[in-house]
């Protein structure tokens, strides 16, 4: 007599699930060959090249203080928006998404989850671009006294960039996702001040990229790493509406299979 | 609480568009059981699963999984169900055992792993990425998901599908072993064998509807015309046995040597057509009985062919 399969069902406790899912999210996104070459080697190839050359007029003092917070916001947007919005457009495709609706992980624990780890990825992002910019002579302004509206803007560009990730994946199909993305983080690079100034766009067309989020982003993290700001609350109030705009058309019109 | 059943669907209807997918269908699955949900290819079968699962929301009707609704109650239910999806349902880029593990962690008291990859063959693949298994693999991975974390009750949609002989015995195998240990099956299937060697109780499904259901014995027992077939040597006086033959059996030689007698075929008509070949110093060289198969059921019931 066995009994090898003698029901017992029942749930993981819910912080062992998660940290779970996180593990794996992180694990499959950096087993991603052209995924890691989006998050990590695009944003600091850029970092190097527009720093040791002058390809770009970036004003007055010196181009790496010009371009590392660009190049922190274009790390932002590339983990948060585009992989994220790939990543989870080929999930609902393949029935990752749908199986795990039918898993004891709430969907939030996946979201969570989700969240967890585009933090995780770019905790290591910005670790290993601020590494370089240094390196490159980077002087960053502001001291301690700025950590805290970069962590703001770091955090609120993410939950803007997510939000606009997960409703291009929960609504379109993944190929289309796959374009699409790319073909926005192309734009967003060369019309959001990441590496052309927006002062370098005609004025009439400049309140309009101000508005974008990767916009707000830079020019947030410029102002109070390049300028020495203090809370950039402009940009910050865009990343917010944007955040809330997006993560819940991302709720309302995500679809999971 | 044994007195509720398993699943429960009662008139559901579910439209894809004009469509009907599931066009008033009912039917109980008591605990402990392991049913077949049997049909062709678009009859309904995986809109059905997928409505006790919690995937899809019924136009009308109700439906009862547990003594729970699956969409209402959903975040009570899943813990208690294994589902095995048809296909996919894995990273692209995980490998075979890291999947089989992450799973398990999703739930409080799993099955061991290595148990399950031994069981079902796995232990080759390991370490492969999901994407390159072969289609096989993926569904016994798929499988090994849906009970690794030692569920109540489990729905396999076409669990087989896609397998090589020896790799649908191991499920068959396994399947069986689940039933034993007290978990409730519901499996779908378009393979008669499938549902005649596994299943205690089998609903036929096509239109959305059921349209038959008893036990396999039950099913293929309905009406009593059989046929009697023996080979022997060409060109026997069928005339002295259809004297001998009761009113209303037929017998005929459609094939040289090949016999054929349709009729009421029971243990008294064998009698008469083996003592009339004992008169005439006749020995088959093979006799038997052909009783129906779900496959002839269906056929009758709907006039095509189970098989796409």
């Amino acid at each position: 007599m066995t009994t090898t399969f003698a029901p017992d069902p029942g749930p993981a406790p819910l912080p062992r699930m998660i940290a779970a899912q996180t593990a794996l999210e992180i694990r499959m996104l950096l087993r991603n060959g052209e995924q890691l070459l989006l998050t990590i080697v695009i944003p600091a190839l850029l970092l190097v090249l527009f720093s040791a050359v002058d390809i770009v007029d970036t004003g007055a003092g010196k181009r790496v203080d010009f371009l590392a917070p660009g190049l922190l916001a274009l790390a932002i947007l590339s983990t948060a928006f585009t992989g994220q919005a790939i990543a989870t457009g080929f999930e609902r495709r393949y029935g990752v998404l749908k199986r795990l609706g039918a898993s004891p992980l709430p969907r939030w624990g996946l979201m969570t989850a989700k969240t967890g780890c585009v933090l995780a990825v770019e905790v290591l992002q910005l670790a290993l671009l601020t590494v370089i910019a240094l390196l490159l002579g980077w002087s960053p302004t502001g001291g301690a006294s700025a950590a805290l509206p970069v962590v703001l803007l770091v955090v609120l560009g993410t939950a803007a960039f997510s939000g606009l990730g997960l409703l291009m994946a929960g609504t379109l199909k993944a190929e289309a996702t796959l374009a699409a993305a790319n073909l926005v983080f192309i734009l967003l690079l060369v019309l959001g001040g990441v590496i052309v100034p927006l002062a370098k766009f005609p004025a009439a067309i400049r309140p309009v990229l101000e508005a974008l989020p990767i916009s707000a982003l830079s020019t947030g993290l410029r102002d109070v790493l390049q300028h020495g700001a203090g809370v950039p609350w402009p940009q910050l109030g865009i990343l917010a509406v944007w955040s809330v705009v997006a993560l819940a058309a991302a709720a309302r019109f995500f679809k999971w299979e | 609480m044994r007195d509720t059943p398993a699943v429960e669907l009662t008139d559901v209807v579910l439209r894809y568009g004009a469509k009907a997918a599931l066009d008033g269908i009912g039917l109980t699955v008591s605990p402990g059981t392991l049913t077949a949900v049997l049909g062709p290819n678009g009859a309904g079968k995986t809109t059905a699963v997928e409505c006790c699962e919690g995937y899809r929301r019924p136009d009308s009707g109700s439906v009862r999984v547990l003594g729970l609704d699956p969409i209402a109650d959903n975040a009570a239910l899943r813990p208690r169900i294994g589902v095995m999806l048809q296909s996919g349902g894995v990273y692209p880029g995980a490998r075979a055992v890291e999947m089989l593990r992450h799973t398990a962690r999703l739930h409080r008291n799993p099955l061991p792993v290595e148990m399950l990859v031994e069981r079902l063959g796995l232990g080759s693949a390991g370490r492969t990425a999901y994407r390159r298994l072969s289609g096989g693999q993926q569904q016994r991975l798929a499988l090994a998901m849906a009970v690794v974390g030692r569920p109540e009750l489990v729905f396999l949609d076409e669990p087989t599908a896609g397998m090589d002989p020896h790799a649908r015995r191991a499920t068959w195998d396994l399947v069986r072993e689940l039933r034993e240990d007290g978990v409730t099956v519901v499996l779908t299937t378009h393979l008669m064998d499938e549902a005649e060697q596994l299943a205690d109780q089998v609903h036929i499904v096509d239109g959305g509807r059921v349209i038959s259901s008893g036990t396999p014995r039950e099913l293929t027992r309905g009406g009593a015309e059989n046929t009697l077939r023996f080979t022997s040597r060409p060109g026997l006086d069928l005339g002295s046995l259809r004297k001998a033959l009761p009113d209303g059996v037929v017998a005929a030689e459609p094939a040289p040597g090949a016999y054929r007698i349709e009729g009421e075929v029971d243990p008294q008509l064998l009698a008469t057509v083996t003592s009339w070949c004992a008169q005439h110093g006749v020995l088959p060289d093979s006799l038997g009985v052909e009783t129906r198969t779900l496959e002839d059921v269906f056929l009758e019931l709907t006039g095509r062919e189970l098989r796409p």
